[in-house]
């Protein structure tokens, strides 16, 4: 029964179209590749022109290994996991970057190979499932061959109990072709696996990158402790300090000259008053107690009013990112309006922040001077908080201006 | 007056106490967590509570939710929240069904005893007092163009929105009581808001155009 019940299976079905399109897709691969790679080859001599074209084609590989990667997934169930898209850097080093990575050429030899492996399975489909169809349904349509009877290798066949036979012949093959057809499939998908599936050198790559941005996290973390020991230790905790040295003369001064005792006391009051202020600015540059309390929109409030530069802000956010991503993306918005109160020279500044599926993205603006620096203490340490969680890192600052920041974080788990 | 104060630091929970006292109002009761202030505020019904916003058990905002169940409760007392930090979302959700009786500071302001003083009163005679830095952060996130204003109409705007009365801001201003009403009016049309007399009113216009009431 189970036998019966695999020709209307839809597993059957579904890795029987996965054959044929193969065929289709193999095709288009094969073209695109051999001839993005021999163009690409043939123009190196002619001042390097042909590096473009390489990249260009080992771009559009791993794209369509990833196209492929989502076809065994629909069809055959099959996850194939793909390595992250290579890329780090300058625009120039993101766009060459495939030229260097394995995943990338891999993705090449798989969409070459796929033409002649898909056309063999192709053919192998069809022949089968055609030729068990045509000897099962033989008896309906015999009597219309020339003779009365089919051709194979140049003889007519009409002895007697062909019919039957042809009949048993197709049933038994029209009963195989579903485990056939299957097995091409499981076949089909481990060479993908072993062409398509992420690498031991890409797993030794992310370990390394996990190492350097682990360490860059650590580092970031660490010197913004010492940034905040250095502030409280110039500011908050040096105010206190005046402030008891304050109190301290309007004590003694109290009883021979209360005159000069009140005046110390008011500027002492003000200075109390001063110390608070300082403290609260710099727990509003660190996490505000309305972070977690209301989100990332409601703690930007604070930020913008704080702002010396006027901000717009908008926020879009379907819902709460995790809470660790809602800090980096606040002391992202924190650092970059500093900066901008510090060096930008600028009228305005804007912020955006968008989640988009499971991506946060913040962007900041202003129409400042220009030419920040991303090798900078500041914009190095936000990057490295942003690497930290696998996002991205942005920034665009041409003599003059604008400067753009742009950091994209993922939401998911 | 009669006060009752929730403030769960012991040290500012009766700085707050002897303060209040000595400028010759009656601490009727002082709570250090949510509950047992508002089962004190049903008690005595006091004229104004001054409540902080960071409490036990959780030390989020159940100082605020407090102040928003008085307020829903009782709209007869008026309710003046402190905190270490003002928000403009805590302001909007305080303001948000009426800004009579209810003023939001920053603990800081107490260290001004005049100024914090007169706000109680504001806030007890169901008027409003808001801190000048939740005014700023309301500006800062205004959904509506305040371009067409001139600086010393934002200056006049956000004195309003702290619930200044006219004369308090022509002091503040030094400008004459004549001068602030023509500002007000300039405001008024520029904003395309129907001139209103009373002081409260005219800071409900003002914080629905900054859009503090979450429209």
């Amino acid at each position: 029964m189970s036998v019966l019940r695999a020709l209307v299976s839809a597993r059957t079905w579904l890795a029987f179209v996965h054959l044929i399109a193969g065929f289709g897709v193999g095709l288009v691969t094969f073209t695109v590749i051999l001839t993005g790679l021999a163009t690409g080859i043939a123009l190196i001599p002619v001042f390097l022109a042909g590096v473009p074209v390489l990249a260009g084609t080992l771009w559009a590989c791993l794209w369509m290994g990833r196209a492929e990667r989502g076809r065994f997934a629909l069809l055959l169930g099959t996850d194939i996991p793909a390595a992250p898209l290579p890329g780090a850097g300058s625009w120039l080093r993101r766009i060459l970057a495939p030229l260097t990575s394995a995943a990338a050429w891999r993705d090449a030899l798989y969409g070459l190979i796929r033409f002649p492996l898909s056309t063999l399975q192709f053919v192998l489909v069809t022949v089968v499932w055609s030729t068990g169809l045509a000897l099962i349904t033989a008896p309906a349509y015999v009597w219309a061959l020339p003779g009365g009877g089919a051709h194979i290798a140049g003889h007519l066949i009409r002895y007697p109990g062909a019919r039957t036979a042809a009949v048993l012949a197709g049933l038994v093959l029209l009963l195989v072709s579903p485990a056939l057809t299957r097995g091409m499939a499981a076949v089909d998908a481990a060479v993908a696996r072993g062409l398509l599936g992420s690498g031991r050198e890409e797993l030794t790559a992310r370990i390394g990158e996990l190492e350097t941005s682990r360490a860059k996290v650590m580092d970031a973390a660490e010197m913004e402790r010492m940034r905040i020991e250095r502030d409280l230790h110039d500011g908050a905790q040096q105010r206190l300090v005046s402030l008891a040295m304050e109190l301290g003369r309007a004590k003694a001064k109290f009883g021979t000259d209360p005159e000069a005792a009140a005046e110390i006391v008011s500027q002492a009051h003000e200075q109390a008053k001063e110390a608070l202020a300082e403290l609260r600015n710099l727990v509003r540059g660190v996490h505000p107690p309305v972070l977690s309390d209301r989100g990332l929109d409601a703690a930007l409030s604070g930020l913008a009013a704080l702002s010396p530069v006027p901000v717009t802000v908008s926020v879009e956010l379907p819902a709460r990112p995790p809470a660790a991503i809602e800090a980096i993306a606040y002391f992202v918005v924190a650092e970059a309006l500093t900066n901008i109160a510090k060096h930008a020279h600028a009228h305005h500044a804007r912020i955006l922040v968008v989640g988009v599926g499971d991506q946060l993205s913040v962007e900041i603006t202003d129409d400042g001077a220009g030419g920040a620096d991303p090798a900078g203490q500041g914009l190095s340490g936000l990057a490295a908080r942003v690497a930290g969680v696998d996002g991205q890192f942005r920034v665009t600052s041409p003599a003059g201006g604008p400067t753009t920041l742009e950091v994209t974080l993922p939401c998911g788990s | 007056m009669r006060v009752v104060i929730a403030e769960d630091s012991v040290l500012l929970r009766e700085g707050l106490t002897r303060l209040l006292a000595e400028a010759g109002h009656d601490v009727v009761a002082a709570a250090s967590e949510a509950e047992e202030f508002l089962r004190q505020v049903g008690e005595h019904q006091p004229d104004v509570v001054v409540v902080d916003v960071r409490m036990p058990p959780t030390f989020t905002d159940e100082g605020l939710r407090a102040a928003l169940v008085v307020r829903s409760t009782w709209p007869a007392v008026g309710v003046l929240v402190l905190s270490q930090y003002v928000e403009e979302r805590y302001a909007t959700e305080l303001l948000s069904d009426r800004p009579q009786g209810v003023g939001y500071l920053l603990k800081d302001r107490v260290a001004d005893l005049t100024e914090f003083l007169d706000a109680l009163d504001r806030v007890a005679a169901q008027g409003s007092a808001l801190d000048p830095e939740v005014v700023a952060q309301l500006l800062a996130r205004s959904r509506h163009p305040l371009a067409a204003l001139t600086p010393r109409e934002l200056d006049v705007l956000g004195l309003m929105a702290e619930g200044l009365s006219n004369a308090a801001i022509a002091a503040e201003l030094v400008v004459s009581d004549g001068a602030v009403e023509k500002h007000i009016n300039n405001i008024f049309a520029k904003l395309g808001l129907a001139p209103a007399d009373r002081d409260h009113r005219r800071v409900l216009a003002v914080l629905r155009y900054l859009g503090a009431d979450g429209a």
